[in-house]
């Protein structure tokens, strides 16, 4: 193995067929139309399946049913087509079937534009369709970290029957830099015990459905999928630290906001500022007791995000108003410059901090005072 | 209950049948619909392999009562499910069984573009010209001037729209092998309706692209009809809006004898 240049949406299209990808369907939309591209050539070429649907929820309900199927399936796009895949998601979810979702994540709401955001945080974390299920949501930072995931979320998909998806803005998806390939690895069809990929003279006849017309069934699937969602909180949080043993504050971003945020770090300690960067690569399940851990050995949180500060309400979840957090975020498709982030380090080290105010309303008033 | 001779035995429960009641109303056309399907997986021996796709709408409960694999897909999603299922296990029948809320309103889109890719999918459609499940409203199918809950006064094209003829729509598509339109009111047109429903799987089982069969339908219930007086609706009513007909009969499909 070696390394070569990658770019971060087509890393995570060959990544997806090394880890044994045996069906796609997705449809264009920008900034993840290459995973797309890439795939309509190497899935023929591989005598696997791709299909340009007619749209996103043609899409998600090819993949609901090759998931059904019980073969290893994906399916790609970006803010405005996975809102369109809500539908299908949620049947996902209350069916129990595993699936890879892929959400290269771009400014809105609404059609937005096709810069790099990180606005479907609250979309991707809470499940996004209707009901009561949760998502495995992993968040990687750079190209190699994509394509780890890529493998990783089909391995997570199935040994929890639940949807995985990958979260990533235009700005990892485009860019390109030196990752290395896993070995391809060949596919294997598991023998589930809930495939429905018909008797062929083996076995009684099953049935998958998301239907239970009984509340009293329905709340017993409820409760087993918090069940299957407690195992994900205890066993499968996943995150990365930098410079937390002496650090006094500690900046929580993922992805691309977490990224420049490591920057902003790496420069304010070489100023003397103690400071450490944690970056979640589970968004959910979120690492809340690292969190609930460092309060008592820092001084403060401050959170970096490309939106108005979705993950923010979970880190204060974690905090309990115990320390002070702050809030730096850009939205719309703008990326945080690292200056900007190293500048926002400098002012909770110099200025004093209160767990009294509101970091969301604070960071406001500075955004539009700066106008 | 003693076993009857063979020769006394005409009518029993299909193989590709479960036991089990079904929660359709009285009078109700989709029973005989589900009865020639499961006769025809039958007699071409594919229970076995076959996946059935069931709607959302009166079918939706499609899955208790054929003795195959089934899933169950949201609200006009079926062709879409069933081209996953189909892409990646090509050696088994795959069916939907949709209605025309299912079909020609929500599901739409994914019925023309799976008809275009061609898919080797058989599809039934069952129009009775009404949403049936949610208790009578209009559907694309409901005749002008027919009154439902959601058009009181009677279907006004003016405002409500033309219905739509989804046989002859899709037998525009160059990927449809086999789609006709047959009706469920009198025991010939069943024997044709079969037929035709053994036609579609034999499409789909020699690969020869997308098979649909629409069946036009009773729905007494909502049409606040005796089941005879709904059977006499499809034939003075239906058939005349609902030509009976081939509308693709691919080349390939016309050689078959079944």
């Amino acid at each position: 193995m070696t390394h070569e240049l990658w770019k971060g949406n087509e890393a995570i299209a060959e990544a997806s067929v090394r880890a044994g990808l045996e069906a796609y369907f997705g449809y264009p939309i920008t900034p993840q139309t290459e995973i797309l591209e890439y795939l309509s050539r190497r899935m023929p070429e591989l005598g696997r399946t791709f299909v340009q649907a007619e749209s996103e929820l043609g899409a998600i309900n090819m993949v609901y049913g090759a998931a059904c199927a019980g073969v290893r399936v994906m399916s790609t796009s970006s803010s405005p087509g996975v809102s369109l895949m809500m539908e299908g998601l949620s049947y996902i979810a209350g069916t129990e079937v595993p699936a890879v979702l892929v959400n290269v994540m771009r400014g809105g709401p609404g059609l937005g534009n096709i810069a790099p955001a990180q606005g479907d945080y609250n979309q991707a974390v809470h499940g996004g369709g209707h009901g009561d299920y949760r998502n495995i949501v992993l968040a990687p930072a750079f190209v190699q970290e994509a394509i780890d995931l890529t493998a990783l979320s089909f391995d997570l998909a199935e040994k929890y029957r639940t949807i995985c998806m990958i979260i990533l803005d235009g700005c990892l998806g485009q860019m390109m830099e030196p990752a290395m390939m896993p070995e391809m690895k060949p596919i294997q069809r598991a023998d589930w015990d809930w495939a429905t990929d018909g008797r062929m003279g083996k076995r009684e006849r099953r049935v998958l459905t998301s239907i239970y017309l009984d509340p009293v069934q329905e709340e017993r699937t409820n409760l087993r999928l918090i069940s299957r969602w407690r195992a994900i909180q205890r066993d499968e949080v996943r995150y990365k630290e930098y410079f937390l043993d002496d650090a006094e504050f500690v900046i929580i971003g993922f992805g691309t906001a977490g990224r420049v945020a490591l920057s902003a770090v790496r420069q304010a300690r070489q100023n003397g500022i103690k400071v450490g960067l944690l970056r979640p690569i589970t968004v959910s399940p979120f690492p809340f007791e690292v969190i609930d851990q460092l309060v008592g050995r820092v001084s403060g949180f401050l959170v970096t995000e490309m939106n108005s500060g979705q993950m923010l309400e979970d880190v204060r979840l974690a905090v309990k108003g115990r320390v002070p957090v702050e809030f730096y975020g850009r939205m719309g498709g703008v990326v945080p410059f690292t200056e900007e982030i190293l500048r926002e380090i400098e002012r909770i080290a110099a200025e004093p901090l209160s767990v009294d105010v509101n970091p969301r309303e604070q960071w406001y008033e500075r955004m539009v005072g700066m106008r | 209950m003693a076993a009857l001779a063979p020769n006394n035995l005409v009518y029993e429960r299909p193989e590709g049948f479960t036991d089990t009641p079904t929660h359709y109303c009285p009078g109700c056309t989709h029973g005989v619909a589900h009865r020639l399907v499961a006769e025809v997986l039958e007699e071409m021996g594919v229970i076995d392999r076959t996946i059935g796709v069931a709607p959302v709408g009166c079918a939706v409960f499609a899955y208790n009562y054929f003795d195959t694999d089934f899933v169950e897909a949201p609200h006009g999603r079926a062709p879409a499910m069933a081209t996953g299922i189909k892409r990646v296990l090509p050696d088994r029948i795959v069916f939907t069984y949709q209605g025309d809320g299912d079909l020609a309103s929500i599901g739409m889109g994914e019925i023309v573009h799976a008809a275009a890719r061609g898919e080797n999918l058989t599809v039934i459609f069952i129009n009775n010209a009404n949403f049936g499940m949610t208790g009578g409203q209009m559907a694309p199918t409901t005749l002008p001037g027919m009154k439902t809950t959601s058009s009181p006064n009677g279907r006004d094209v003016e405002t409500q729209g033309f219905p739509i003829r989804m046989a002859e729509m899709l037998g525009t598509l160059d990927g449809v092998g086999y789609v006709v339109r047959r009706s469920l009111h009198d025991p010939k047109s069943i024997r044709l309706a079969k037929k035709a429903i053994r036609l579609a799987f034999e499409t789909q089982a020699r690969g020869l692209g997308f098979s649909m069969v629409e069946l036009l339908s009773t729905c007494p219930t909502n049409w606040g009809m005796t089941p005879v007086d709904s059977l006499k609706f499809v034939e003075q009513h239906m058939v005349p809006a609902y030509p009976l007909g081939d509308y693709k009969v691919a080349a390939g499909v016309a050689q078959i004898k079944v």
